[in-house]
């Protein structure tokens, strides 16, 4: 059955990582983002694979779900990492020269820490916000965060509505797909075969229902609506509030903290460590 | 009168199309000249077949739809007034909860729980009160158990009944269930029905089922029949299943007790008596025979 695929690649679960507040997620999501984005040498990729490593082991979601999502990606990885290996100039002797071809350690180094940059980007980003928060909690989440924005008539509780509800009928449209396409079928409808503009011809008797009733549904549930009062956030209460507790404090502390630290070690200059191949390794610059 | 809670006078309402093309349907579903009283606490079936106007009746009840001519009075207040505001509409509307026919179209949250919270979260009750009023509907409509489900993983009853929580979380004084068992299979069907008994005789809600289920209808105290918009009978549930020739000119039937006994009566076997359940059917018969013998 089509309808039971998981949304989003939510994993329900009780870990503390499922426990946090969505909004803390969303936050430590945003300067996981610039931490990663500031590395630059290989002390503070290091402390970036560390929190990962950390948020994997905590959330007890399975390494092979992670590998999964990294899988999509690999042939980007690979490109950018072989295009980096290529095209970087070093300062020293190359450590392999042939035809037009001259490979540095700089060029190796760069590739690597690229590579690990997008690597440690979804993996931090799946871990904290798709694996291990369900999409209506991100969506609460997203709408107290902006909240703010409220003063300046942005209609954050709105966009915030359209978007639960979209989620909610997500699988209510799946089933009727299924419902619409088992309907075509027994008339004849072949959607398997031919090629790709056959094909994509077939969805058509398929998406003209789907929509028309998507219509006819979205007229109801605002009838609906209505009729349980509803008339956006005025005067509306939440029957679960959102609560900062001392682990959001923590784990805001020790990303924040891993993040300073990045922002440092990357505009600081390393006058005071004696150069040497030590300095070389640890805070190579790129 | 003080214990009514609904009234109208003279209703009408036409659909209009703004288009060439006239929708039969529509055209059809418009309502004329309803004039209603319903009484607080009341248990009434509003019967009629597909297009009699009887959904467009909720509607203009639950100020979807506002009367082309004509005026409603809910709990005393005019709503058909020409000062009534928004924030009326929206105070009024609290007092009559409206159950629809696709359980799929009326719920809003991925969590049962959070569904039943919609209505009072919309009132702007303090949370102590919401979660209350949340754990006492679910329990009022069983379904406790499934608080914290995804509501798409639920059947059709099931649905259904997390819709009427939904409704009940807001406690208001009439609820209007629109056709709310048409899409249901027969389980969910005596499930819902036996909420709305249970809503009118033990909460004192006022219970208005609109349906073309006679076997439903023959359960409330009071049909009121709507046929091509209008009222075309009102009375107890008694009187009005027992015109079987009037129901049957507006292509709808009486109950099959009555039915039996109107068929009976047609070819030549006159048998006093009422046949609204089957027992009664049974006994009306069984007299019947019993005097034949004597």
């Amino acid at each position: 059955m089509i309808s039971d695929i998981t949304l989003g690649q939510f994993f329900p679960g009780y870990s503390p990582l499922h426990k946090l507040d969505p909004r803390t997620k969303i936050i430590l999501a945003v300067l996981s983002i610039v931490a990663i984005f500031f590395a630059n040498n290989a002390v503070s990729f290091a402390l970036l694979t560390l929190a990962a490593v950390v948020m994997i082991a905590i959330s007890r979601i399975s390494f092979k779900v992670i590998l999964r999502g990294i899988r999509p990606i690999i042939i980007i990885l690979l490109f950018t990492a072989v295009l980096n290996i290529l095209m970087t100039d070093g300062k020293g002797t190359p450590l392999v020269e042939f035809w037009i071809i001259s490979i540095y350690t700089e060029g190796i180094v760069r590739a690597v820490f690229m590579a690990l940059r997008v690597v440690l980007l979804i993996v931090i980003t799946s871990m904290l916000l798709t694996y291990t928060t369900s999409p209506i909690s991100l969506t609460d989440g997203l709408e107290s965060l902006l909240s703010p924005l409220k003063v300046i008539r942005v209609p954050v509780h709105t966009f915030a509505m359209m978007m639960s509800i979209a989620l909610r009928f997500i699988p209510t449209l799946i089933e009727e797909t299924e419902k619409i396409m088992n309907a075509q079928k027994s008339r004849g409808a072949d959607f398997s075969s031919g090629g790709l503009i056959k094909r994509a011809k077939a969805l058509i008797p398929i998406l003209i229902p789907l929509i028309v009733s998507s219509f006819k549904r979205a007229e109801e549930l605002a009838t609906a609506m209505e009729c349980r009062c509803y008339r956006g956030d005025k005067n509306r209460t939440k029957l679960v509030k959102l609560q900062f507790k001392g682990r959001d404090i923590v784990w805001f502390l020790a990303i924040a903290a891993i993040t300073a630290g990045i922002i440092l070690l990357s505009i600081l200059p390393y006058k005071f460590v004696s150069p040497g191949i030590i300095y070389d390794i640890a805070f190579f610059k790129i | 009168m003080k214990d009514e809670i609904i009234r109208t006078e003279n209703l009408s309402f036409t659909y209009e199309s703004d288009g060439d093309e006239v929708l039969v349907e529509d055209k059809l579903r418009g309502v004329k000249n309803i004039s209603l009283s319903v009484k607080r606490g009341e248990y009434v079936a509003v019967l009629g077949h597909n297009g009699s106007g009887k959904s467009t009746l909720a509607k203009l009840l639950n100020m979807i739809i506002s009367p082309d001519s004509g005026k409603i009075f809910i709990d005393g207040v005019d709503v058909t007034a020409e000062d009534f505001t928004e924030d009326d509409v929206y105070n009024t509307r609290r007092k009559i909860g409206m159950v629809f026919q696709n359980p799929d179209n009326q719920l809003v949250a991925t969590v049962v729980e959070e569904d039943v919270a919609f209505g009072p979260e919309n009132l702007g009750l303090p949370r102590e009160e919401i979660r209350r009023r949340v754990n006492s509907a679910l329990d009022k409509v069983g379904m406790t158990a499934y608080a914290h489900h995804a509501p798409h993983k639920l059947s059709g009853g099931q649905k259904q009944r997390v819709a009427i929580a939904g409704i009940i979380a807001m406690k208001p004084e009439v609820i209007i269930f629109d056709e709310s068992t048409a899409m249901l299979d027969p389980l969910g069907r005596r499930d819902v029905v036996g909420i709305m008994e249970q809503l009118n005789r033990e909460e004192g809600i006022t219970v208005i089922n609109i349906t073309h289920y006679m076997d439903e209808a023959a359960r409330a105290d009071r049909v009121v029949i709507i046929n091509d918009g209008q009222i075309a009978a009102d009375g107890t549930t008694r009187e009005v299943f027992s015109k079987v020739e009037l129901l049957h000119k507006m292509g709808l039937e009486s109950t099959q007790g009555n039915e039996l006994l109107y068929s009976l009566g047609l070819s030549g076997e006159k048998i006093s008596g009422e046949g609204l359940t089957s027992e009664e059917c049974v006994e009306a018969i069984l007299g019947y025979l019993q005097g034949k013998v004597k």
